[in-house]
């Protein structure tokens, strides 16, 4: 694997104005930690579901980034996974919260909690 | 695809395994849900934008209940419009004589012991309506948080007694809703703030609402905490001072009285609308008139609005004053002053508050979430979604919890303000020989006499074995739960025999009554120490009679002769007379004495006799048994 930040330049995450917007709030508000670290892992009903939280370290496979001013944390294995993907805040009824689009995903499960690549 | 919130480092689930969790404000005039999402607490607005719902709840046959904004304001049987039924939680038909409740509602009182609303859809009890409520609550949690809740914390009053909580954890499940936690509203308002992160402070929760005021000094040690003291008046709101401002109107418009009901509600919006404007700005421009043709046109200042609040301001401080001098608390000793009710927002009250506890009060959150947001916090940590526990709130008990013994005293098994959950033992015997049943009472309160106490619960521990008084070895254990919740139990240690009892009793104390309560116990503390030590001789003589009587049946023609007979029961019949008339403790107590002297050598006798007896080749079991006698019978002559 490539090293360092020719692979962030190949490999992207985004945020929406609405994500950028949210985490910021969210991160400030936590008073603490470094960051957003997102991920994926093998689980749920389809093979993979993805993980959103709070950083507080970064450790020995992470890479790290910048994109609206957020640090963004990811294992270099769970970049493969989302390479491409625009992260979005959103609205669907009364529930609202963060969305992974992701051009990668081949097949979801009926609630698209998890997917297959 | 499902939304998804920010979890804390670790604490992802896996999918279809997200542990929703919500607070609830359940309160008297309105209820909010409030629910903590990538790590901030917020509170759940409706479909229709709505943060709060007003704690109304309309029946119509045949349909379900309407509840919110829509019965709030909707036109309808106003008697099966049911307000304010928090007030009834936990509380019995003697409860609702003069009640406010009393004088809207019909009430349905002789079908058992909870009463209920006579509504046109038929009797509904205050634990329906609050159900109607939190359902209510739980439909919009699930449809703002996107999946099945695995549980709610539920806010009461810090001075609610186990039957109001009992009452609001039936209301919970009865709306499929599983209750992760009772939380005392002041430690609901505290924890919003992040009081609890402190190493340790004294707390004071000023809440005004709309319709009641209450205050509570709260006592942080070690992420615990204590209710030191809470006093208030149900009767004293914000809605005062709008009747106040109505009555400045009248006064300016010149008039005694408004024309109808629906005059008075009009002018009562009005009023609230000039003192809301007075929040935020120094005077209002005021243009009123009412149907009669009476016109007020002037302005409103906030000087004038604040002699205007004034009064009702100052009734507020009288209980402030109280709890601090029930904690035995020292003004300078408060460390924080949290703000509760929509009334705070009244810059006055916040001034008044702050200058008498010399100090800032906090109101950056909005004092109407305020208690839901804490409550939303203290879910998110119950339903682990949060690492480590740096915050397991406890609550304490408000009053003490005990068992009735002989002579109608009280036996505190757990004090007052003991940290829950608890649970303590203490081990009881018989009284009377062959006793093979045992009535266990189990009262609350601070005194010494069970008049004098709250009667929670009664229940009985049969099937003892059938031994000598004091031989039998019971095991009684009081246990409280995280929800205030207690459980009674007895065990029989040889035997293996059990009772036990969830106390669910079906009234409440009010706010003021518990207060009475507790000032009761300081005032006659000294009268009902004599009581009790008068009651401990009673009984003491009630058993030495007893157990001397039982002996002479047995065997007091064996051992004595006429003449010591007739002095024996001369002696026993001065000391039954004398415990029949007499309230001097001293009297019975030489009385006791006189009688113990004069039986002495016949209970000497007996003792030598039972000890022969046994020497003479028993079992073990009888051995046991004669020796437990002989020892009883020794203690009954001991002076």
């Amino acid at each position: 694997m490539v090293e360092g930040l020719e692979i962030l330049s190949d490999m992207g995450v985004t945020f929406t104005d609405s994500a950028a917007r949210h985490i910021k709030s969210f991160l400030e508000k936590r008073g603490k930690g470094i960051g957003l670290r997102l991920a994926v892992r093998t689980t749920g009903c389809s093979g993979l579901a993805y993980v959103l939280e709070f950083a507080d370290e970064v450790a020995a496979n992470d890479e790290v980034f910048q994109d609206n001013d957020i640090t963004v944390i990811i294992d270099r294995k769970s970049l493969v996974y989302l390479d491409g993907t625009e992260l979005d805040f959103t609205r669907e009824g009364l529930n609202e919260g963060f969305k992974f689009n992701n051009p990668n995903v081949k097949d979801e499960c009926g609630c698209g909690e998890s997917f297959t690549i | 695809m499902a939304l998804l919130q920010i979890a804390e480092p670790g604490q992802s689930e896996a999918p279809h395994q997200r542990r929703l969790a919500v607070g609830i404000d359940l309160g008297t005039t309105n209820s909010l849900v409030a629910a903590v999402r990538s790590g901030m607490a917020d509170v759940l607005a409706d479909e229709n934008g709505h943060r709060s719902v007003p704690s109304v709840v309309r029946y119509t046959p045949g349909c379900s209940p309407v509840v919110g904004h829509a019965a709030a304001t909707g036109s309808g049987d106003s008697r099966s419009t049911i307000r304010s039924a928090k007030r009834l939680m936990g509380k019995g038909a003697t409860d609702l004589v003069d009640s406010w409740l009393c004088r809207h509602y019909r009430f349905d009182l002789d079908s058992g012991s909870v009463p209920a609303f006579l509504t046109a859809d038929g009797p509904r009890t205050a634990i329906e309506v609050s159900a109607a409520i939190l359902g209510r609550l739980k439909h919009t949690a699930e449809a703002a948080l996107g999946g099945e809740l695995v549980g709610a914390v539920v806010t009461v009053p810090a001075y609610f007694d186990d039957a109001q909580r009992q009452a609001t954890k039936d209301a919970a499940s009865l709306a499929g809703l599983q209750v992760l936690r009772l939380m005392n509203e002041p430690t609901a308002a505290a924890v919003a703030y992040g009081l609890d992160n402190e190493e340790e402070g004294i707390v004071a929760i000023y809440d005004l609402g709309g319709g009641t005021f209450d205050i509570s000094l709260l006592k942080l040690q070690r992420g615990v905490f204590e209710v030191l003291a809470t006093a208030g008046n149900t009767e004293l709101g914000g809605d005062d001072i709008d009747n106040a401002i109505v009555q400045w109107l009248m006064d300016k418009a010149c008039i005694e009285r408004l024309a109808d009901e629906n005059a008075e509600a009009a002018a009562k919006v009005y009023a609230r609308s000039l003192k809301e404007a007075l929040s935020t700005s120094a005077s209002v421009d005021v243009d009123w008139r009412d149907d009669a043709g009476h016109h007020v046109l002037c302005q409103l200042s906030i000087e004038e609005f604040n002699d205007i609040s004034r009064p009702l301001v100052m009734q507020t401080l009288k209980p402030c004053r109280q709890v601090l001098r029930d904690a035995g608390i020292d003004r300078e000793d408060v460390t924080a002053v949290v703000m509760v009710g929509g009334s705070t927002r009244v810059p006055l009250v916040r001034d008044s508050v702050a200058a008498f506890f010399e100090r800032d009060v906090l109101t950056s959150i909005d004092p109407d979430e305020v208690v839901a947001i804490g409550a939303a916090i203290q879910a998110n940590i119950l339903a682990g979604n949060k690492a480590g526990s740096d915050l397991l709130l406890l609550d304490v008990t408000p009053l003490s919890l005990g068992l009735e013994i002989m002579g109608g005293l009280v036996e505190k098994i757990i004090p007052r303000n003991t940290t829950i959950p608890i649970a303590r033992g203490q081990e009881f015997t018989t009284y009377k020989d062959a006793q093979t049943a045992m009535a266990l009472h189990v009262v609350q309160g601070e005194r010494e006499l069970v008049e004098d106490c709250r009667s929670l619960a009664r229940f009985e521990l049969a099937g003892i074995p059938a031994r000598v008084a004091g031989a039998a070895r019971i095991q009684v254990l009081f246990q409280v739960d995280a929800d205030g919740l207690l459980t009674v139990s007895a065990l029989e240690r040889d035997s293996g025999v059990v009772a036990s009892v969830n106390v669910k009793p079906s009234y409440g104390l009010s706010d003021g009554e518990i207060e009475n309560m507790l000032r009761d116990s300081m005032k006659h503390a000294g009268e009902d120490m004599q009581k009790r030590v008068l009651r401990e001789q009673k009984v003491e003589a009630a058993r030495v009679l007893e157990a001397l009587a039982a002996a002479l049946q047995a065997d007091g023609d064996e051992h004595l002769d006429a003449e010591e007979r007739a002095r024996i029961d001369d002696l026993v019949r001065q000391l039954s007379d004398v415990l029949q008339h007499s309230t001097d403790r001293e009297v019975i107590r030489q009385a006791v004495h006189a009688l113990e002297r004069g039986s002495g050598d016949f209970v000497e006798r007996r003792m030598n006799a039972s000890v022969r007896k046994m020497m003479s080749g028993q079992g073990i079991d009888a051995m046991d048994e004669a020796v437990g006698k002989a020892r009883h019978e020794a203690c009954t002559s001991d002076p």
